[in-house]
């Protein structure tokens, strides 16, 4: 039982993609402005990740291995159309602001990386837990900066209005530089030295 | 391995394929319907909120049937379209604007010294709405477009029906900064436009959207608006573009044609 608690919980703190593998980042900078496409984004790269590795565990032992990137990648790229095309019925508005993201989940290297490491190695049940963990530990960071960036960047969550503009009549002028890119590579960094911090195993040897 | 055949290679490959094809037609397909509907809802709640009609308790699709009506004007006479020759184009309830502007049929290349608004393509014709309340012309809203700093905008403006003044301004489609160029969303700004002259008595263009913030007791307030802060191409792409669809390859001929009618009256 541990060790399937070990497989779902453990890329949170202890083996975070984006905090210990730092991968993935990118997405992580695009869609982390608002609380709504973050949710979302974090969503549908679970999803993506845990159904791409239960489908390459499950013709893990067929595939040959001069064409397993390849057919990884066609797994992976259909998985993302069908979640894209999701999102375009169900949450319109928010799909309009992910945009191009969501076809970029395609590259996002966590997914790739867990169908090479795990998924190719592990009998499906085990890689499909493997790909909700980390997709949770990819949505635990993102929530964490996605909330950091709308609060402090417009003073809302969720489109709720928290801390009232001084644009809008309010007290808390906004800061606009967490609106831009730069701002989540900082919260990123500082997220990632207060999980090692609290994890020195985690820290690399210089 | 027996895995490393050539055989088994394609087979996997193919059988790959063909599965996911599947998958992804399937969803394609069955929520295909659902996404055009959304796509139309977006649209026309734009318009409700260009007009100032919108009202999250009823909806979208009734208001829209009780105040709007709709039609296909030829933007070089200013005339509209007579009914006959609406077609599954030209359908001013189901207008695209990016389908009529990419048909030869429908739109011809624009000169760049013309081209303010970057749009390259103009088209000729345009789906305009008016606002009828109480079986009284009120606002006219017409669709506005052209390129801002990453992206091209897409829009409505409202004009009162003295047709010189804006009571209303709304995009619905834009890639702009989040936070910067995309405060072309904050509700304040857009009601910033409310009252703002667009054109003078003549016709000629007055409305601008200006570098920083408007005096207002400059005597041209009245038909400045403040631009965005740090945002000065999606600002200047705004001010072109409505400048541009005032202009006379925009609505110019349209709304000179409308307002000698209302003074004929």
């Amino acid at each position: 039982m541990s060790k399937y608690r070990e497989i779902l919980f453990g890329p949170i703190f202890d083996n975070n993609p984006i905090g210990l593998q730092v991968l993935g980042i990118c997405s992580a900078l695009a869609v982390t402005t608002k609380m709504e496409t973050t949710v979302v984004m974090a969503l549908a790269v679970t999803l993506v990740t845990a159904f791409s590795n239960l489908f390459v565990s499950l013709i893990r032992n067929s595939v040959p291995s001069s064409i397993r990137i390849l057919v990884e990648m066609t797994i992976i790229a259909s998985l993302v159309i069908i979640a894209d095309q999701i999102i375009k019925a169900y949450a319109y508005e928010t799909s309009k602001s992910l945009s191009i993201f969501v076809g970029l989940i395609i590259t996002n290297c966590i997914i790739m990386g867990r169908a090479e490491a795990f998924a190719l190695k592990n009998p499906p049940g085990v890689s499909f837990l493997d790909g909700i963990g980390n997709g949770l530990g990819y949505s635990f960071v993102l929530l964490v900066v996605g909330f950091t960036r709308e609060l402090l960047g417009s003073g809302k969550l969720f489109g709720n209005v928290v801390l009232p503009l001084t644009t809008e009549g309010g007290w808390y002028t906004a800061n606009g530089l967490f609106l831009l890119s730069p701002s989540a590579f900082f919260l990123i960094g500082l997220l990632i030295w207060v999980i090692r911090t609290f994890k020195p195993e985690q820290v690399e040897e210089a | 391995m027996q895995n490393e055949t050539i055989g088994k290679t394609f087979a996997v490959a193919l059988g790959v394929c063909l599965v996911s094809s599947i998958f992804v037609s399937y969803a394609a397909v069955s929520l295909r319907d659902k996404q055009i509907e959304n796509k139309k809802l977006d649209k026309v709640k734009n318009i409700l909120i260009a007009g100032n009609l919108y009202d999250q308790s009823r909806s979208i699709q009734e208001i829209y049937n009780q105040y709007i009506k709709a039609e296909i004007i030829d933007l070089k006479t200013g005339d509209p379209l007579p009914q006959d020759q609406y077609n599954d184009d030209l359908n001013p309830d189901d207008f695209d604007i990016q389908a009529i502007a990419d048909n030869p049929d429908y739109s011809e290349p624009l000169p760049a010294e013309k081209d303010i608004a970057g749009i390259r393509r103009l088209p000729r014709y345009m789906a305009v709405y008016r606002v009828i309340e109480d079986g009284e012309l009120t606002r006219i809203i017409v669709p506005v477009f052209g390129k801002g700093l990453w992206s091209t905008l897409y829009g409505f403006l409202a004009i009162d029906k003295d047709f010189k003044t804006a009571s209303g301004l709304t995009f619905y489609q834009h890639g702009e900064t989040p936070g910067l160029g995309g405060e072309v969303d904050n509700p304040l700004w857009k009601a910033s436009w409310k009252g703002k002259q667009l054109l003078d008595d003549q016709g000629n263009v007055l409305i601008e959207v200006i570098k920083g913030k408007v005096v207002p007791s400059s005597p041209k307030a009245d038909h400045q608006v403040d631009g965005l802060s740090g945002a000065t191409l999606t600002t200047r792409g705004i001010n072109s573009l409505i400048r541009f669809w005032l202009g006379e390859n925009g609505y110019g001929p349209f709304l000179k044609k409308l307002k000698e009618g209302s003074n004929n009256e």
